[in-house]
């Protein structure tokens, strides 16, 4: 397998590493605490997108039992992403609360902000 | 009949009465509801311990599915001694719930806290318990989710930002952890942690999805472990959580995310690959003796008291890794040891702030000067936990560091024996700080008058005290469980 | 009850005293009447052991299993049975004489003060009564931290920084190296007790012997070899009881008992000369001895100048145990024995020397001998026992440690003794000497003086015109004629000791 192959036969890797890269480096990079919370989200969904991918079987359909249809892409990841996806969802909800909690007591969201503000007390 | 389900019950039980806690709402309801079930649990990690020791290990179907498809839990010596860490010190814990959440104003949401309490400690013995990756994660999210509920009930208003922070690295260690997994379900095609052992050496040591699920792996159970330098979460979720979750939360929350890396680096991925194939052993030295440094110079800088016991317990955890860095049962058995040993002081130690934080609220160390004379029995159970935290012979502290240093001494390492020995000198600095200022400094002139702490408060602290000293004494259990599980770690590779 | 229980009691009973003296806490008359009895009890106890001991039993006694082949265990053997008795029979002695100087000096937090005594003196019988060198290490861990509240007793500045050294030096030296020291002892020879003839013969590199025993004997910072000493002179800002019973006795004796028992029962006194590990050893113990007598010349602080005499003092059993031969090693066991009666005594003279007169300093003591004669007398008994001349115990051990050195062919360190015995001369006579040599007339208006300013001084006021005799209080007086007295016993008795002592060598 050539260099080539190589690069393209993964290519669902690079997007999962492309969205990964991105959604860290807005964590990282971000001082506003919802975009950050953003990021955590796309760092996520690339790997929602890597299991997902992870899946496909080749000239496989959807994993729905119908008649006529012999190759199914491979549930299982499926089902976990389905559990991921909620917990994913129920720890962005609990990053938005805290985010409501601390713009009520801080009255800020920004993250240099409230460091000069503990700094100060 | 109901013996046989009690690998499933010990985490069921907290799993159902969280959202009883809610339901009920009254606070003492929920208290009661939370205490029953946490000692519950107890009741039956101690019967499950028992049985294991008995017959080896044990293998349970969720759902009369059996393993590999459905879910199996586990149990060897490791778990259980895992299992019996988290909710003993559940059930220490709780009863001091009552008392210590009052004073941090949540009284009228104290519901809440115990539904997320049972939670937390549902996920915890989750993970432990679990044979399965994918659900090992979710458990583990179940308990950091729960966790970060829980910080962020501190009173102090950082708590949020603690929480926040906590939220976000937390995250990212559990999705590094998942990738891993996923990973592994693609080179193994199976997801049972016995099963991907079994199918691993199939796949070739030298396949890159492999390395590259367990560099995943070791970073995102990092993260949770709080391995320097990737603790930054840490000290401040701990200063600012409330007192009993702070207690709670050390002595457990880490423990379980040690166990994590121990599981899959020695059972799931084995010593041949991790260790042979792979240079793993040099960089986690080098982590934990940093570990072992670092935080415990920085934490003698540290004034609030809180802050200083975070900070020790990232270089403590140092001593764990050190251990696993051995690759040794020698090495094994003090990390396993140490787990269990640092679950009890560190809990210890953290209700004894709580105590004082509800007579004088502040845990800092300019307030509580001169506060022996006021609480002499607070203050004595301070020094207990502190001893065995530094070390002193006769506590369990004692204990896992002996057989570190004998786990060094085998492999012939001079130096680190030495380091070893050093870093306890540094612990004994930031412990006598606290000791020096609540016995041999005279109390600020607002607080001359202050009572001892409620008995509720102190029998729990005691409790922990006690056990540090009779685990340094009697050590055949503790002992005995650390090196079986060690033996069954190494032998699985 | 048998021996066993006895031993434990021994251990137990100063603990009991403990609570109960808390217990009393308000009530000063109670809480010394019990450290009191419970001092005498303790002793009765230790003294139930002896019958077996001097019959060549080793009583054993075995609490609990640690780790799998040690044991929390004791044994008692002559040594320790020595060093057991003279801590609880001083314990009696200091116990009376700290009524006096406590109550004398007004000194606040005394219920802490007799309670962390009395768990002090607990743990160094469980050093003397050790089995093994785990149970020693944690008993001497227990005595450091049980001294600690001692020396920051005054609770000021300078008591906090001394408590500092004091922990600091001890608790390094101990589990820096002295831990790893047994731990290496255990990975070496899989055992830890105390055994005839060591046991670590043929266990370790004849090489590595040298590194061993660097790692114990630093590792015993109690034994104030020098560079590991400045913990002690730190220590002195204690009350005087402390420095008396523990700084010159229970926890430095503690020390350089260990010292003994590592060098005769783990290395094995054969084992150490024929390797040769220990001939450092010997200088660096003959060098304490002379260079701490030299800094006591210089020091004017009566107390402080008692302490480097305590270090050089120490490091003669050091030397005893380093030339490892059958006669240093009894010499240096004796030499414990003599020295605590003799330093003891002088320790209870600068107290109430303190407490009569509220001085410190040697330079202000002209013609206070006049004032207080039986004090000074005293001090001459016990500095002639310190510099060891006939008849007084000191001799003894002085003595037996120069025929050790005589034996084994280390001739220098006869000098060494003669060259520090002159020293001794040096700094301790002329204490009593300008006791009684001061001119007269300034004397007495020393004592006008006095008069004038402590108002409420109550020792002996109106006495101090009549007779001009302003002697401390009879709690004080007493109690340091006992160990004085106890100097010239030893003295007449040394060969009980002798035979008593013997076995640990056969």
């Amino acid at each position: 397998m050539g260099d080539w192959e190589f690069i393209v036969g993964h290519y669902n890797y690079w997007i999962a590493i492309f969205l990964a890269m991105t959604g860290l480096y807005i964590v990282i990079a971000r001082g506003n605490l919802i975009k950050k919370l953003v990021g955590l989200n796309v760092f996520q969904s690339s790997v929602f997108i890597l299991y997902i991918s992870l899946a496909k079987v080749e000239g496989g359909t959807a994993p729905i039992l119908a008649r006529g249809i012999d190759i199914y892409s491979n549930p299982l990841p499926h089902v976990l992403i389905l559990t991921a996806i909620v917990v994913g969802v129920a720890t962005t909800a609990l990053g938005l609360a805290l985010v409501v909690r601390i713009r009520g007591e801080y009255g800020t969201i920004e993250e240099d902000d409230i460091h000069s503000q503990d700094e100060s007390m | 009949m109901l013996l046989a389900h009690l690998p499933a019950l010990v985490i069921v039980i907290p799993l159902i009465c969280a959202p009883l806690c809610v339901l009920l709402r009254g606070k003492d309801w929920a208290f009661i509801v939370a205490l029953l079930a946490t000692w519950a649990s107890f009741a039956c990690s101690v019967l499950l311990t028992i049985q294991v020791m008995k017959v080896g290990t044990i293998s349970y179907a969720m759902g009369g599915w059996a393993p590999p498809y459905g879910i199996e839990i586990r149990l060897d010596a490791l778990n259980v001694f895992i299992l019996l860490i988290v909710s003993g010190i559940g059930s220490v814990v709780a009863p001091y719930a009552r008392n210590s959440l009052l004073l941090e104003h949540i009284e009228e949401r104290a519901y809440m806290f115990y539904c997320a309490y049972l939670l937390c400690l549902c996920g915890l013995m989750g993970v432990a318990v679990t044979g399965d990756a994918f659900n090992l994660f979710v458990f583990l999210e179940i308990s950091s989710l729960s966790s970060y509920v829980l910080i962020a009930l501190g009173s102090d208003r950082r708590a949020l930002t603690a929480a926040y922070q906590y939220l976000v690295m937390g995250t990212i260690g559990a999705t590094f952890i998942v990738i891993a997994v996923g990973l592994l379900y693609q080179a193994t095609g199976t997801l049972n942690m016995a099963d991907i052992a079994n199918r691993l050496p199939e796949a070739g040591y030298t396949n890159r999805t492999v390395i590259a699920a367990f560099a995943f792996m070791v970073i995102g159970a990092g993260l949770k472990i709080a391995i320097f330098p990737l603790h930054q979460w840490l000290p401040n979720a701990y200063t600012y959580a409330p007192n009993i979750v702070s207690a709670f939360l050390a002595a457990t929350a880490t423990k379980v995310s040690v166990y994590i890396l121990l599981r899959f680096v020695f059972s799931v991925f084995g010593v041949e690959f991790s260790f042979v194939s792979l240079p793993t052993a040099i960089p986690l030295l080098v982590l934990a003796v940093l570990a072992m440094f670092l935080p415990s110079i920085v934490a003698c800088f540290q004034t609030n008291v809180k802050r200083v016991l975070a900070y020790s317990s990232v270089a403590q955890i140092g001593y764990m890794v050190l251990g696993l860095g051995f690759v040794s049962v020698a090495g094994l058995t003090a990390s396993i040891l140490h787990l269990f040993n640092h679950a009890l002081m560190k809990g210890a130690l953290f209700l004894v702030l709580g105590a004082v934080f509800y007579r004088i609220g502040s845990c800092n160390i300019d307030r509580m000067a001169g506060l022996a004379k006021q609480m002499p029995w607070t203050m004595a159970a301070f020094v207990g936990g502190g001893l065995s935290l530094i070390g002193v012979p006769l506590t369990a502290g004692f204990i896992s560091k002996w057989y570190l240093i004998l786990a060094a001494l085998e492999k012939g390492w001079w130096y680190i024996v030495v380091l070893i020995v050093v870093s306890s000198l540094i612990a004994v600095v930031y412990v006598f700080r606290v000791i020096e200022a609540a016995y041999f400094r005279d109390a600020p002139d607002d607080l001359v008058n202050v009572a001892e702490a409620p008995i509720s408060l102190l029998a729990p602290a005691w409790i922990l005290v006690f056990a540090n000293f009779y685990f340094g004494v009697e050590t055949s259990i503790s002992v005995g469980i650390a090196e079986r599980a060690a033996q069954s770690l190494m032998g699985a590779g | 009850m048998d021996t066993q229980d006895f031993i434990a009691l021994a251990m137990l009973l100063p603990l009991i005293g403990t609570v109960m003296i808390w217990m009393s806490g308000p009530r000063p008359n109670q809480r010394e009447v019990v450290t009191v009895v419970t001092a005498i009890l303790t002793f009765l106890c230790v003294l139930q052991v002896l019958p077996p001991v001097l019959a060549g039993e080793n009583p054993t006694l075995i609490i609990a299993n640690i780790l799998p082949g040690l044991q929390f265990a004791f044994v008692v053997e002559p040594l320790g049975m020595m060093f057991a008795l003279i801590a609880s029979f001083l314990w009696i002695v200091t116990s009376f004489y700290a009524i006096g100087y406590m109550r004398g000096h007004n000194e606040p937090n005394q219920t802490r003060f007799y309670m962390c005594f009395a768990i002090a003196i607990s743990s160094a019988i469980a050093v003397a009564f050790s089995g093994n060198m785990l149970t020693l290490f944690i008993a001497y861990e227990v005595l450091t931290l049980s001294t600690y509240p001692l020396v920051t007793h005054n609770q000021d500045e300078e008591a906090k920084r001394a408590g500092r050294t004091y922990l600091g030096i001890l608790l390094t030296s101990s589990i820096g190296l002295l831990l790893v020291a047994i731990l290496w002892t255990w990975y070496a020879a899989g055992t830890l007790d105390f055994t005839k003839g060591g046991i670590l013969k043929g266990k370790i590199d004849d090489g590595l012997v040298i590194v061993m025993l660097f790692l114990y004997m630093y590792g015993i910072g109690k034994a104030a070899l020098m560079p590991i000493h400045r913990w002690l002179p730190a220590a002195m800002v204690a009350p005087t009881p402390v420095s008396a019973l523990l700084h010159a006795v229970a926890v430095v004796k503690a020390g350089v008992f260990t010292v003994l028992k590592v060098i005769i029962y783990i290395f094995g006194a054969d084992f150490l000369t024929e390797t040769g590990a220990s001939v450092w050893l010997m200088y660096v113990a003959g060098a304490t001895v002379l260079l701490a007598s030299l800094v006591a010349l210089t020091k004017d602080n009566l107390k402080a100048r008692l302490a480097y005499s305590t270090v050089s003092q120490l490091s003669y059993v050091v030397l005893a145990g380093a030339l490892a031969t059958s006669f240093s090693l009894v010499g240096g066991a004796m030499h414990i024995v003599m020295h605590a009666f003799g330093k003891i005594t002088l320790f209870f003279c600068a107290g109430a020397i303190m407490v009569a007169s509220h001085k410190t300093e040697i330079s202000q003591m002209r013609g206070l001998g006049w004032r207080m004669p039986f004090t000074f007398a005293a001090f001459l008994l016990g500095a002639l026992s310190v510099i060891g001349l006939p008849p007084l115990g000191g001799s003894w051990s002085k003595w037996y440690i120069a025929l050790g050195a005589a034996d084994a062919e280390q001739l220098i360190f006869i000098a060494v003794l003669m060259i520090s015995s002159l020293l001794n001369v040096a700094y301790l006579i002329p204490v009593f000497a300008r006791g009684f040599f001061g001119p007269r007339d300034e004397e007495r208006a020393q004592i006008a003086d006095t008069h004038h300013h402590d108002h409420d001084h109550k020792s002996a006021d109106h006495a101090a015109y009549g007779s001009r005799i302003v002697e401390a209080p009879l709690f004080c007086v007493v109690p340091l004629w006992v160990t004085a007295l106890g100097c010239v016993a030893l003295f007449l008795y040394a060969d009980r000791l002798y035979a008593m002592l013997e076995p640990i060598v056969k």
